[in-house]
């Protein structure tokens, strides 16, 4: 096994999403504006309609307090102070769809959505998915069962599209389902494997 | 922790909750003020770096600029309604289905849960020299250069109307509106005016700068559908380089009221081949009270009546041409 540099410094017994997650955790407080290249301006005047910093999001069902810059978008604040890696991003021009999750259960690029937005509503990210106790969600499964993905760097993006599109038609013939998620790229061309994968998984979302 | 360099300049953002209180904001911040429909026009730049707003007002807490409902014989859309919205929206379906198939053609499913109809007749236009920062006519400077004759990269840009800037309008909705004859209800602080699609998208000729008569403090707050061509029959057709997410080479919506196989009257509006919606003046003469399969050859040579294209863009002269063609015939097979 590769030793990295983040292998060197991590406490032992940590996975590394435990490490990552737990850098994030405590450095929320302290150097949310080091993040940004820009220098961020003193607090926002309290002018009339102006948005707070330190607001409360709902993701996957718990309510989070967050200190959110008038021009960040959902994918730096559920990556970068929440913790959620699940979502990509890579194009951060919503033309690749790595970054989708739900909003109350509508499919968005969150590169391309201000955090601020989305304030009284439910995002649902792919770590919103399994059940606490690590059972996995039917789609999930599906795609699980029939390994649809090759490198799954997409697949969080695929899953939120799909999901979010069978609230609309929970029972799509194949074709139904690529136009759904025809707003996801997967850049290993997987895109036949990943059909028979997400309509599989849709299979079992039927069944319960 | 990671440095984000792609994050934008920072903004102050207001989210009121009324037109009322986004007019004051408007009026009080002139300029300076950016408004925000479903943001995905607005975000790229700001990412790209080429505007700079210093302050963001997002239109997306304000229910009263959403929703589709009847007033009158009017149906009447609320300019913060997304394009999915619009695409399923049962009533839109039933009489201007012709709406409903071009919002459905925008971009990706997630890009229509999220863009406006507001924002997608008023999206800014992608020629990619202007986009970039260059100092053209419509930015400001002092030359175009798509139009520029042995140089311009110009495969996208316009045939038609070309005066000093040749891009074009992107969006799929907007020549959907002007066919149906939609009124556009514009407000500020100090009250409210209404002008015809055909009058609020302007070329280059009009104004460089602009590709509709907004002005800095107004607010598009309705979009309202007279009964003038509910039922008619209808014909939508975008030709693009892939089928998710491209703007138009070009489209078609075209609305006709028929009798039997004979056109009463016709509204033909091409997009992507001006800076704003065009209108075909002489197809629809020349159709009126003809038969449409004796008429659409005629027609179809009719299409690029007054084409000027540019050194890469002659293949939008043969796609207008087939696209009134098969408008006319209702179908994609002609």
């Amino acid at each position: 096994m590769n030793t990295s540099i983040l292998e060197t410094i991590r406490p032992a017994g940590m996975t590394r999403r435990q490490f990552i997650k737990s850098i994030i955790a405590a450095g929320v407080v302290s150097s949310s504006a080091l993040l940004y290249s820009n220098p961020v301006g003193a607090a926002p005047k309290t002018s009339h309609g102006a948005v707070e910093r330190l607001i409360t999001l709902n993701v996957n069902g718990q309510q989070r307090r967050v200190d959110v810059l008038p021009q960040e978008t959902l994918a730096q604040t559920l990556r970068n102070k929440l913790g959620l890696m699940g979502l990509k991003i890579a194009c951060d021009r919503g033309e690749c769809g790595a970054c989708t999750i739900l909003v109350d259960n509508v499919p968005h690029y969150s590169c391309s959505i201000l955090t601020h937005s989305v304030r009284g509503k439910n995002v649902l990210t792919i770590e919103g998915l399994a059940r606490p106790d690590n059972t996995l969600h039917p789609l999930q499964q599906g795609v699980f069962d029939e390994q649809g993905f090759q490198c799954g760097y997409c697949a969080p993006g695929f899953l939120m599209s799909t999901l979010g599109y069978l609230k609309t038609n929970p029972n799509p013939n194949r074709q139904e389902l690529a136009h759904g998620v025809s707003g996801n790229l997967c850049r290993c061309q997987d895109y036949d494997k990943i059909l028979t994968a997400l309509m599989r998984g849709a299979e079992y979302m039927r069944k319960g | 922790m990671a440095i984000i360099h792609d994050g934008m300049s920072p903004f102050e953002l207001f989210r009121p909750a009324s037109v009322d209180d986004a007019l004051n904001l408007a009026k009080r911040l002139g300029s300076d003020a950016w408004l925000l429909a479903g943001g995905l026009d607005s975000l790229e730049r700001f990412k790209d770096g080429v505007i700079h707003p210093k302050t963001v007002i997002d239109l997306g807490a304000i229910n009263e600029l959403r929703g589709i409902r009847r007033d009158g014989g009017d149906l009447v859309i609320g300019p913060m309604t997304t394009l999915s919205e619009v695409q399923h929206n049962p009533d839109i379906r039933a009489h201007f289905a012709l709406l409903a198939e071009a919002a459905a053609e925008v971009a990706s499913p997630q890009i229509r849960n999220q863009g406006t109809l507001g924002g997608n007749i008023c999206q800014d236009t992608r020629c990619w020299y202007y986009r970039s920062g260059w100092d053209c006519y419509r930015a400001g400077g002092s030359t175009c250069y798509a139009g520029e004759k042995k140089e311009g990269q110009n495969r996208e840009h316009a045939i038609f109307g070309i005066e000093g800037c040749a891009a074009v309008s992107p969006s799929d909705t907007a020549p959907a509106l002007v066919a149906l004859e939609a009124r556009l209800v514009i407000q500020d602080a100090k009250g409210k005016r209404e002008v015809a699609a055909d009058d609020f998208f302007i070329g280059p000729a009009t104004n460089i700068t602009r590709l509709n008569v907004l002005r800095p403090g107004e607010l598009l707050t309705e979009i309202r559908l007279p009964a003038t061509w509910a039922n008619a029959t209808f014909y939508f057709e975008k030709v693009r380089d892939r089928p998710v997410w491209d703007f138009p080479l070009v489209n078609i919506a075209a609305a006709m009221q028929l009798s039997g196989d004979r056109i009463s009257k016709a509204r033909f509006v091409l997009g992507a081949v001006a800076a704003r919606p065009w209108r075909l003046p002489k197809v629809e003469a020349a159709v009126a009270g003809a038969l449409r399969s004796a008429i659409a050859e005629t027609a179809a040579r009719l299409a690029a009546d007054g084409a000027a294209p540019l050194a890469h863009n002659g293949y939008k002269v043969i796609l207008a041409g087939n696209l009134v063609k098969r408008a006319i015939l209702g179908t994609k097979e002609a």
